[in-house]
Parts: C-alpha cells; structure tokens; sequence
C-alpha cells in the first residue's frame, strides 16, 4: 500500500513533465498537422537556459522559470518561421525529415556551445521532505512545486485557449484553416502563437526536470519527447486536455512498471501501450470520430 | 459595386476561370449558376482572396483587391460562406458566431448582430451552447450564412446553401436570404439548383468550363429555351 502511494507520487511528477511537453507536440499537430520532433529539444534548451541564469546569473527559481519559457516561446517562433513555414505546403514526408534535421541541429549545436558534459542544476528550490505512513511514503515538497506549477500552467493554457480571441483564433484555424481565413484570422500569426505557446510549456517542463531530476545534458530532450509524443497520441493527438491525460497516464505506468516489473521494461511498456491504443482506438483514449454531416 | 474584370485562374495546368467578368450592383442578388467543376467555388475564393488571379483585376467600389489576402477582404465588407458550410465542429454556436465577427472592434454593435442573427434563425439561439457539429445540415447552414453575417458585410457570397438539404430548409433558408437582401446586403449567390436560384434572383450569370456563357435577368433566364434545356429539366 505504502509503496503504491510512493510510486504514485513520483508518478504524478513524471506525468506532469511528460503532460507539459505533449501539450506543445498536440497543440502543433493540431494546426499544421505536423510531429515537431525537435520539441523535446526545445524542452532541453529550456533546461539549459534554466541553469545558466540560476547558475551564472543567480536568479531565483521563479524568475528563471518565467524566463526559460520565454526564451523557448522565442526559440519556438523562430524555428516555425525559418524551418517549417517554407515547407507548409509540402508533403508529409519532407516535413518530418525537416523536424528530425530541426531537432539534430539544436542537439548538436548546444553540444558544441556547452559541450555534451551532464551538468547538475542547482538545487535552487529548497524542498523539505514530509515523510507518513509510519515513515514508509516519502513527500517531497518539490513533488508539490511540480505538480502546482504543471496545474497552473494548464489550468492558464485552457484559458488562453477557451476565453482569449487568439485562443479562439487558434481553434478555429486547427478545425478549418480556410473556414478561419474567411472569418479574417492571420493565420500566419496564429501558427506563430500556438508554437510560442507550446515551446514556452516545454521550457517550462525542462526547468521543472533540472530542479527535480538535478541532472541535464543536450540530448536529454530525446527520450522525454518521444515519451510525450506518445502521451499526445494516447490522448489523441490534437486534443489538449488529452495531452494532459496522456501525460500523466503515461508517467504513471512508467513509475508502476518500474517499480514492479523493473526499470528494464518500462519503455518497452511505454510503446506496447501507444501500440495497443493505436490498434483499438487510432484516435487516442479521449478521441472521438464525429460524423460529418453532408 | 464589385466587378471582376477578365480573371483568370489557374490550380496549376488546369485553367479554372477564363477571362471571368461580372458585375454586382449594391442591393442586387446575383446569381452564378453552372455544372459540376465549372468554377462557380473559384470565383467566389478568388473574390474572397483564398486564390489569387493569374491575371485580370477584381474591383470593390472601383479600387483593386485581387491581391489583398482574406481578412483585409473581410475587413473590406465581403463575407464569403463557403461550400460545404465549413462551420467550426468543434465549437459551440456562439462561438462560431464570434469567429464571424473577429475583425470587428464595435463591441456593442456586435452584440445587436448577435441578436439580428438569432431573429433570422431563432433555432440558434435555442442551440446557442451546443457544439456547431451536432446540428442538423439545415441548422448548420443557417449558422453558417449567421456566422458570414456576423461580419456585417455589404457582400455576402454564399456558395451552394441549397446543398444536400430538404426541400422544406431549402425555401426556408432562400425566404430568409430575400430577407438578408432587403435589410440591404447585396448577394451573389452561387447555385446547382438553378431554378430555384433564378427566381430569386434579380440577374444571373451561367458560367462553363470557367467561361460566362450567359448573363441576364433571372426572369428572362428561366424562360430561356436553352438555359430551360441544359440547366432546368431533369
Ligand atoms: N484546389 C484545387 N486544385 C486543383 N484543381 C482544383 C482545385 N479546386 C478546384 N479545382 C478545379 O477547378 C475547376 C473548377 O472548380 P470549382 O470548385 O470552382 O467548381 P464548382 O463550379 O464550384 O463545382 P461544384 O458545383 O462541384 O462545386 C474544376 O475543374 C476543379 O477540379
Ligand atoms: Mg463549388
């Protein structure tokens, strides 16, 4: 009992890093029906910017946070303007060799300006440990941080995205970019925006890892942007709040296998679900087919 | 007054529009009517900017918009319903009707377009929360065409309303679009369903293979003894 409780709590942490990364992944599939592979490696320069201004510049955690996920939203901007938007009207096949290139240049090009050492973040966000359960369930608080910062950002992002013209702007450009156009949406800028958004959650998440795992490298985007590729698609690529599900439903079978089937296995469990899934329900666990109406 | 002048088309080799020329006088509802492929769809986008012309000029008031992009056209007056409703599924009728008004700034007169549209179609405003995609293809071209009003344009294109609809909707959609033109909207209005298009027109265009084989008004079309035997019997 104590150690589900445990497994549960490092689970929901986990779920919560793989939650904020696949927002971006579904979110940018939504518009332009594209797999940004390189949007696990925004989520490391996310992690490096995290560290340099906690490290070199002495920021607290808060600030850094803030501006890690700028700097991605930036990053984001850029990589949609000078790498995808040439290509937007391209085959399916010429934009995934442009994400996979994308995300190689960003990998290599931060191991030649940081070098591929594995460096230690700071442990800038003091976290007291609560123990209970007779001593047997132990709580970080910085599991508490994590989780609290993940539910924020989301609860923001369902707001932008529900109550805000631009949000409304970006719905309507995923469900119909043409019908959009004709109601005046730039969709150019709206494109812009969703990959803002998405790469600044990404950001966010590699800040998050730094604090809690304390170790990164530049090709720690690899793994964690699969794995949240894999919690988009569970969910169903394209819907938000099954990004969040995806996320968490992941980090939580991730945790419990290695907890009781051993580590070895866990990725392996990891993709026989997202194949499962894929076999029964193609459009994830929260996708619905809705009949067009002729 | 919206007038295109000698446009012409092309998806790549294939030339859809060949010379096109028409004219729309304000108040007016003009029809376009034509087979399958004969680029009824593409004169409508390219005077709504979603193709740009290889040549020709289209002109608002007499000033050029054939290489202004949508939502400068939109902002211009020209709301373009397209075929097939393209209504957004998955959001509510409310917000589909906000989407219509996204260039607009006048917050409170939006709001009494909101409830002009609800006053030509109060079956939206029972479904107002409902997401667009569960309404019936008669209710969904309503709040399409409320959705192009909510612009408050001074051009409504509406590309194929009648399409795959009941004949009962079908004249209760075309009694209410008589009804959008007296309020002062000038239409053209694009139709397979030449008959009905041409009664409630005040002229007609009949466009083939993206050239306009005829023109006139609407009364004398419909009983014109070739367009009776290529476009109203059978
Ligand atoms: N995106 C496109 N790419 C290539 N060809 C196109 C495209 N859109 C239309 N066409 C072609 O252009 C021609 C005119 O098409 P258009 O859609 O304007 O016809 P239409 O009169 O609206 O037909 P319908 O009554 O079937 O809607 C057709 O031959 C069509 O195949
Ligand atoms: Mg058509």
């Amino acid at each position: 009992m104590e150690q589900i409780i445990q497994q549960l709590i490092n689970g929901i942490s986990l779920g919560s890093i793989y939650a904020l990364i696949a927002l971006g992944y579904t979110m940018v599939y939504g518009i332009i029906n594209l797999i940004n592979f390189a949007h696990g490696d925004i989520y490391m320069v996310g992690a490096y910017v995290g560290y340099a201004l906690t490290t070199f510049f002495g920021l607290g955690f808060l600030p850094s946070l803030l501006l890690a996920m700028l700097t991605c939203s930036i990053l984001g901007i850029i990589i949609e303007k000078v790498a995808y938007k040439p290509i937007r009207n391209s085959t399916r096949i010429s934009a995934l060799i442009t994400a996979i290139s994308v995300s190689l240049f960003l990998q290599y090009t931060m191991m030649y300006f940081v070098s591929p050492q594995t460096r230690t973040f700071p442990n800038v966000l003091k976290g007291s440990r609560i123990t209970f359960l007779n001593g047997n369930v132990m709580l970080d608080t910085k599991n508490i941080y994590i989780l609290a910062i993940t539910v924020l950002l989301m609860v923001g992002l369902q707001y932008i995205v529900h109550k805000t013209k631009i949000g409304k702007s970006m719905r309507a450009a995923s469900l119909d970019r043409e019908a959009a156009q004709l109601m005046g949406v730039d969709v150019d800028k709206t494109i812009s925006f969703t990959f803002a958004i998405g790469s600044a959650l990404a950001g966010a998440a590699g800040v998050l890892v730094g604090v809690y795992y304390n170790t990164i490298n530049p090709l720690m985007g690899t793994v964690p942007g699969l794995k949240a590729f894999v919690a988009a698609v569970l969910g169903g690529i394209g819907i938000i709040p099954g990004a969040m599900f995806g996320g968490f439903f992941l980090g939580m079978v991730e945790t419990m296998v290695s907890a009781y089937g051993g580590s070895i296995i866990k990725d392996a469990v990891a993709f026989g679900i997202l194949i499962l899934v894929l076999l029964v329900k193609p459009n994830g666990l929260l996708g619905k087919t809705i009949k067009e109406k002729v | 007054m919206l007038e295109l002048e000698n446009v012409n088309v092309y998806y790549g080799a294939i030339h859809a529009l060949k010379n096109l020329s028409l004219k729309i006088e304000e108040g007016e509802i003009v029809t376009l009517i034509g087979a399958n492929g004969a680029g009824k769809s593409t004169t409508l986008k390219a005077i709504s900017g979603l193709v740009r012309p290889e040549s020709g000029k289209i002109k608002l008031y007499g000033k050029e918009i054939q290489s202004l992009n949508p939502p400068e056209i939109v902002k211009l007056g020209i709301s373009h319903v397209p075929e097939g409703r393209r209504i957004f599924a998955k959001m509510s009728v409310m917000e589909n009707l906000e989407m219509g008004a996204y260039t607009r700034t006048d917050k409170s007169e939006v709001k009494k377009d909101f409830e002009m549209v609800f006053s030509l179609f109060p079956r939206l405003l029972e479904r107002k929360e409902q997401l667009a995609g569960t309404l019936s293809g008669g209710e969904q071209q309503m709040l399409a065409i409320g959705r192009g009003l909510m612009a408050r344009p001074k051009f409504l294109l509406l590309d194929e309303p009648s399409m795959g609809l009941a004949p009962i909707i079908v004249k209760e959609i075309f009694s209410i679009i008589k009804d959008i033109n007296e309020t002062g909207t000038t239409i053209l209005l694009v139709e397979q369903n030449a008959n009905l298009a041409l009664k409630t027109a005040d002229r007609a265009y009949i466009i083939r293979n993206g050239e306009i084989e005829m023109e006139g008004h609407a009364k004398e079309l419909l009983n014109d003894d070739r367009v009776k035997k290529a476009y109203l019997e059978g």
